[in-house]
């Protein structure tokens, strides 16, 4: 059996391992598009910050890890997909036959239709060559710009400050995090990153960056309020997309991105799709949905290989949550935070200590949370969350207490405990 | 076959000496809050709840480590993590539904049982017996639901809708 | 190592909190809570001071070994010029409290002045500020664990409050911590209630160090097995908490009943740890659900209750349906046989109150029991209580009375003044069952003399916590001891005393030397703070402590002639059992005592004394 894994983020990397454990016989190859090693987006913030060096966010830190197990890997891009004829057409390589293949291409940057935005000297953060560029730019005392307050632009504004920059933050929406936080919780984030000397500008649009009169001079970073901000850098952090231009005319159907079963095939027989390029089934709604996260790459890859090997493995569905440390400030994000229909919420919040904890529940259930500087026990969130668990009389305490979440997952999940009790 | 830690929360009395003793082994500090096993207050019920990782089969927050800083030791079947590796992303804390694994602001990383290497001093410190550590394959998810629900005396919760 | 050398001084007055360094040169000389704190307050408060004035201070401290891994290392005291006795007053807990303010990085908070509107204080870590407590003001201690965790949002804060009974001024108003675990005597919450401070809440995560941690973890362990090996505290506190007492001192005749009139309860049986072990016949289930232990305890006597929900006291109240804090021997002993009451649920519920409003079980008690006799004797009438009638043996009228006094409402409101105001008030001085305005615990010194003496001369009052040596006269530890003979108690009971101190000031449970001598306890403080700590070293800071409490209560006016015991324990001859016949035998006692202490005539240490203990 041949194997073809394209994308050598987690979702690739994961599934070529998977593949190689559980059909040993068969051939595995993994191609990634960037001349790197396979690494880490998320760990790219730590080597911004220099925390680490760029080994540091390889996602399998032993130089020769695929060649031990049996892994080709090789440094080369899709360009078309000829899957009636079980033949992927590589950059490098030429047409290439394979018995199953993974689609594992990622995402990309999307960079809004806003006039000067993609000029030269004007970076997206979303590879480690873009990661080496903005460390060279963002020099201590430097005035950058960061258009953009999603998670992306969040994850690397810590690393900015960091490195000493004058930092200003643009974002379109009414607040930062805007698809992970609710105003409360975003409002703390955005107090946070005020108190640490960095202005934040919500709600607030870029015009346009002018032509830069020559290397060396600021960008004129024009916003629609009127008022014009100079930069020594522009990063852009405006969101992604999924990788699909390869797919046209393949069969392969796509919405968002590539749509998936629940055993991660496409339309196309043979051929399967896992992490940010999927279109998966989505936990909380039942529907399908693009979610460009971690947890999520690593169990699409995973649940896809066990099936192309001929494992038969559904996916219970991806459930979007992220973690997020803003200037020490630690938020996370799960589900349904911004709750349902009929459902029910309770929050408690701290502004003086920025301490914030929202439940969101349907019937007894929980489907959906916000924290801010919450670090303890945290994953009990998604537990309750992915488990279903009902939460009976834990309901009511929890609504009178949302910081007892722990206890009730162990009432409710994980312990031999009546989950009744005295009230 | 692999040890693993056998925790009857009946016995606990909620001295947290088990935390005591984690803490001091892996941080050479006593501090509850440095410590990788917790003791649960149920107060309501009289109840206290040891609780750490069970080194579950499925490894959520292993998987979910983008820079492979969470590997098994398998002379323990335990998850561990390598503090020169991790750096500090947080997504294994979201991962594992358990909540087991944590984030310690202070030194910017997430800590985790380790099972003390084969030795925990979590079970040695426990003065009645509430933590072992045994021969025994029952940890992991699908044991933790089952034991539940046996035990549960309201079948309307701890399971799954 | 032991100590973080980091005190708090939180001025009420001003709204400041300061950290200050620890006085080094004190801690060699008075080890750290009792002893450490008592120093500061006998050299920061003027001992005539009124307590409830705002020049009184009250500290909370920990002991060098809270915060550590030995067994029952979690221990911390309240320390002030006590509301219900005027003396020094030295209150001891334990839950997890204590251990939290330690891993904070504090070794205690001293408190002075007076808010001039409610406040709580808020600790978290090194930071540590005042904020208002409208919220909490009027609200149980219950509810103010409730507010406090939901407002920081974090379940492992750790609370020490008053209740109302604080705030409305009864006289043995406590200190609770952990919804359940009480520095309870003498009135020290009356004393943080008159300084407008509603509760500490601490979060600590800066963890606790040792001086030498290899060996002190050898100590720590083999202590631990010698409590493990032990019968009473491996075996008998765990199963029966203290309240395996209660049959046993009801068989000697020493168990106090109806106000000290009897010494033998006939109910004892029902209000007994075995008891509560029993099946009840409305709900099959036993009153105890389980033992528990405080931070760091090997030994778990802790009692963890549920009330009969059919019971009266709680028909429909679901509130106090969940489980809690249940009765331990001494507040069996005053709800029950004080007062001639042996309906356990009863009791269990009256004991809930106490948790919950903050306030004395044993003073309460005792003082119910002196109200009934008053009743009894027509002195007090229907007209005072409102139509309750205090008759002996009545469960609603107890039950009742602990309502009405946690609340500061109706008849409480004289029960709240105490056993010595309120016999005072009614004309019969003589019917306190009290030294020095704190009502006696559950022995009667007829029946086990030393305790008389333990009594007379207890620096915070009536208390069996200061000498309790009923460990040797009854349960043969650490020698058997004639309970019924006074020669050689004075020389028992000033060891007990000394050594007491000393474990007071550890930071440990005062229980563990139920299995302990001060051997087990020195070489886990030796290794862990700074000095050396040898037993007699131990010894010796017990006995300095013991003058320097003893000079504080001195210069606050209190004599020779206080050092005494009601005329009924010197005069009445117990009834039945096997004490019958006999009268406590304090005056062959004292002059001894005086004598064995370095004191003269009139109970003053001498100068030759108090050169010798550097005092």
């Amino acid at each position: 059996m041949r194997y073809l894994v394209v994308g050598a983020g987690p979702a690739g990397v994961i599934a070529a391992e998977t593949l190689r454990n559980t059909d040993p016989g068969g051939e595995v190859m993994l191609v990634g598009g960037e001349p790197e090693p396979a690494y880490s987006r998320m760990a790219i913030p730590y080597y911004l910050a220099g925390g680490i060096g760029e080994p540091g966010t390889y996602l399998r830190p032993e130089p020769d890890h695929f060649s031990r197990a049996g892994i080709d890997f090789r440094h080369d891009r899709l360009l078309r997909l000829d899957a009636a004829a079980g033949q992927a057409h590589l950059a490098k390589g030429g047409a290439t036959p394979f018995d199953r293949l993974l689609i594992a291409t990622g995402s990309s940057p999307a960079v809004p239709p806003v006039p000067g935005l993609t000029q030269p000297g004007i970076h997206t953060c979303w590879t480690l060559a873009d990661a080496r560029a903005i460390a060279a730019a963002a020099k201590p005392g430097a005035r950058v710009v960061l258009v953009g307050a999603g998670f992306i632009g969040c994850i690397i504004l810590e690393a900015l400050v960091e490195r000493g920059v004058q930092l200003t933050v643009v974002e379109q929406a009414p607040r930062m995090v805007a698809r992970m936080m609710n105003q409360v919780a975003a409002g703390m984030i955005k107090r946070r990153c005020e108190q640490n000397g960095v202005e934040v500008l919500t709600d607030t649009l870029v015009d346009g960056v002018a032509e830069r009169a020559g290397n060396g001079e600021p960008f004129k970073v024009h916003l629609k309020s009127g008022r014009i901000l100079e930069a020594d850098l522009v990063i852009t952090a405006t969101g992604v997309r999924p990788n699909l231009g390869f797919l046209e005319g393949s069969g392969v159907e796509t919405g968002q991105g590539v749509l998936v079963d629940e055993n991660l095939r496409t339309s196309v027989p043979h051929v399967y799709a896992a992490g940010d390029v999927a279109e998966g089934r989505d936990f909380s709604t039942g529907g399908q949905s693009v979610h460009a996260i971690q947890p999520t790459a690593s169990e699409h890859g995973r649940i896809a290989a066990l099936n192309m090997a001929g494992v038969e493995s559904a996916y219970a569905g991806s459930l979007i949550m992220n973690v997020l440390d803003t200037l020490g400030l630690v938020s996370s994000s799960f589900g349904r935070w911004d709750g349902v229909a009929d459902g029910e919420e309770v929050a408690l919040r701290d502004d003086a200590r920025q301490r914030y904890l929202q439940l969101q529940f349907a019937g007894d259930v929980l489907v959906g949370a916000n924290s801010v500087g919450m670090t303890q026990h945290v994953g009990v969130l998604r537990g309750l969350i992915q488990g279903r668990f009902r939460l009976g009389v834990w309901k009511r305490r929890l609504l009178a207490d949302p910081t007892r979440i722990m206890e009730a997952y162990l009432a409710c999940a994980a312990s031999p405990l009546p989950a009744g009790g005295a009230q | 076959m692999l040890r693993s830690l056998h925790i009857e929360p009946r016995k606990c009395t909620g001295c947290l000496q088990c935390e005591m003793a984690c803490s001091y082994e892996n941080e050479g500090v006593f501090n509850p809050a440095r410590s990788r096993i917790k003791v649960f207050n149920f107060h309501e019920e009289g109840r206290m709840v040891p609780y750490t990782c069970t080194q579950c089969a499925e490894a959520w927050c292993l998987h979910a480590c983008p820079v492979e800083a969470i590997v098994v030791n398998h002379a323990t079947g335990a998850k561990e993590v390598l503090d020169s590796r991790c750096v500090g992303c947080k997504v294994c804390t979201i991962a594992c539904p358990f909540g087991t694994v944590n984030y310690q602001q202070a030194t910017g990383k997430v800590i985790k049982c380790d099972l003390c290497g084969g030795d925990p001093a979590c079970a040695k410190a426990c003065p009645t017996q509430a933590i072992t550590y045994v021969d025994a394959d029952w940890t992991g998810y699908d044991r933790m639901r089952a034991w539940a629900s046996r035990t549960d005396a309201q079948p309307a919760a701890g399971t799954p809708a | 190592m032991g100590w973080h050398n980091k005190v708090l001084r939180v001025n009420l007055t001003a709204g400041t909190c300061t950290p200050e360094p620890l006085n080094a040169e004190w801690a060699q000389q008075y080890l750290g809570q009792r002893g450490l704190a008592t120093k500061y307050l006998v050299e920061e408060v003027d001992p005539k001071v009124d307590p409830l004035a705002p020049e009184n201070k009250i500290i909370f401290a920990t002991g060098p070994l809270t915060g550590t891994a030995a067994s029952t290392g979690g221990r911390y005291s309240v320390i002030t010029k006590g509301a219900l006795t005027g003396a020094i007053a030295c209150s001891n807990s334990g839950g997890y409290f204590g251990a939290e303010l330690k891993m904070a990085g504090w070794d205690m908070i001293i408190c002075e002045g007076r808010a001039a509107k409610p406040v709580y204080l808020f600790i978290e870590d090194g930071r540590a500020e005042l904020l208002p407590a409208d919220g909490l003001w009027g609200k149980s201690v219950w509810e103010v664990d409730e507010i406090i965790h939901r407002t920081h949002q974090d379940p492992l804060i750790r609370i020490s409050a008053i209740g109302r009974a604080g705030e409305e001024g009864v006289m043995y108003a406590g200190v609770v911590n952990d919804l359940h675990r009480a520095a309870g005597r003498s009135g020290v919450g009356t004393v943080m209630g008159s300084k407008n401070l509603k509760a500490i809440a601490v979060r600590g995560t800066a963890g606790v160090r040792v001086k030498d941690p290899a060996r002190f973890m050898q100590a720590a362990a083999a202590a631990k097995e010698v409590l493990a090996g032990n019968a009473v505290t491996g075996q008998g506190l765990p199963k029966y908490g203290t309240q395996v007492l209660m049959n046993v001192i009801n068989e000697v005749g020493a168990l106090p009943t109806r106000n000290h009139r009897d010494v033998q309860f006939e109910g004892a049986g029902h209000i007994s740890g075995e008891a509560m072990h029993e099946p009840r016949p409305s709900d099959g289930k036993p009153n105890l659900v389980t033992n528990q232990a405080c931070f760091g305890c090997t030994i778990a006597c802790g009692r963890i209750s549920r009330i009969d929900q059919k019971h009266y006291t709680v028909v429909n109240r679901p509130e106090y349906w969940s489980a809690s804090g249940g009765l331990e021997y001494e507040a069996a002993w005053a709800l029950g046989a004080a007062t001639g009451v042996d309906d356990l649920e009863a009791l269990t519920y009256a004991n809930f109150l106490c948790n919950e409003q903050g306030f004395d079980p044993i003073s309460f008690g005792a003082t119910v029991g002196a109200a009934m006799e008053l009743y009894d004797m027509g002195v007090i009438t229907d007209a005072e209580t409102g139509g309750l009638r205090l008759v002996f043996g009545s469960a609603e009228v107890l039950t009742t009375l602990a309502e009405l006094t946690g609340r500061g409402e109706g008849f409480g409101r004289e029960i709240g003044l105490g056993s010595k105001r309120l016999c005072e008030k009614y004309g019969h001085p003589e019917l306190s069952m009290s030294v020095n305005g704190q009502e006696f615990p559950a022995y009667d010194s007829r029946g086990i003399q030393g305790m008389g003496l333990t009594y007379a001369t207890s620096n915070r009052g009536a208390c069996h916590l200061r000498s309790y040596t009923v460990s040797s006269e009854i349960l043969g530890i650490p020698e058997k001891t004639d309970p019924l003979a006074s020669e050689g108690k004075a020389g028992l009971v000033k060891a007990f005393q000394d050594a007491t101190a000393a474990v007071d000031s550890s930071g440990l449970c005062l229980f563990t030397t139920f299995a302990w001598t001060l051997g087990d306890i020195a070489p886990q403080l030796d290794a862990a703070c700074e000095g050396e700590w040898s037993v007699d070293r131990l010894l010796e800071t017990g006995e300095r402590i013991w003058n320097m409490e003893r000079q504080f209560n001195l210069a606050a006016g209190f004599t020779a002639k206080d050092d005494t015991l009601p005329k009924r324990l010197l005069t009445e001859p117990a009834k039945t059992g096997p004490a019958k016949g006999k009268v406590n035998e304090l005056p062959k006692m004292l002059p001894e005592y005086y004598q064995l202490r370095g004191w003269d005539a009139e109970g003053v240490p001498t100068g030759e004394t108090l050169s010798r203990l550097g005092l």
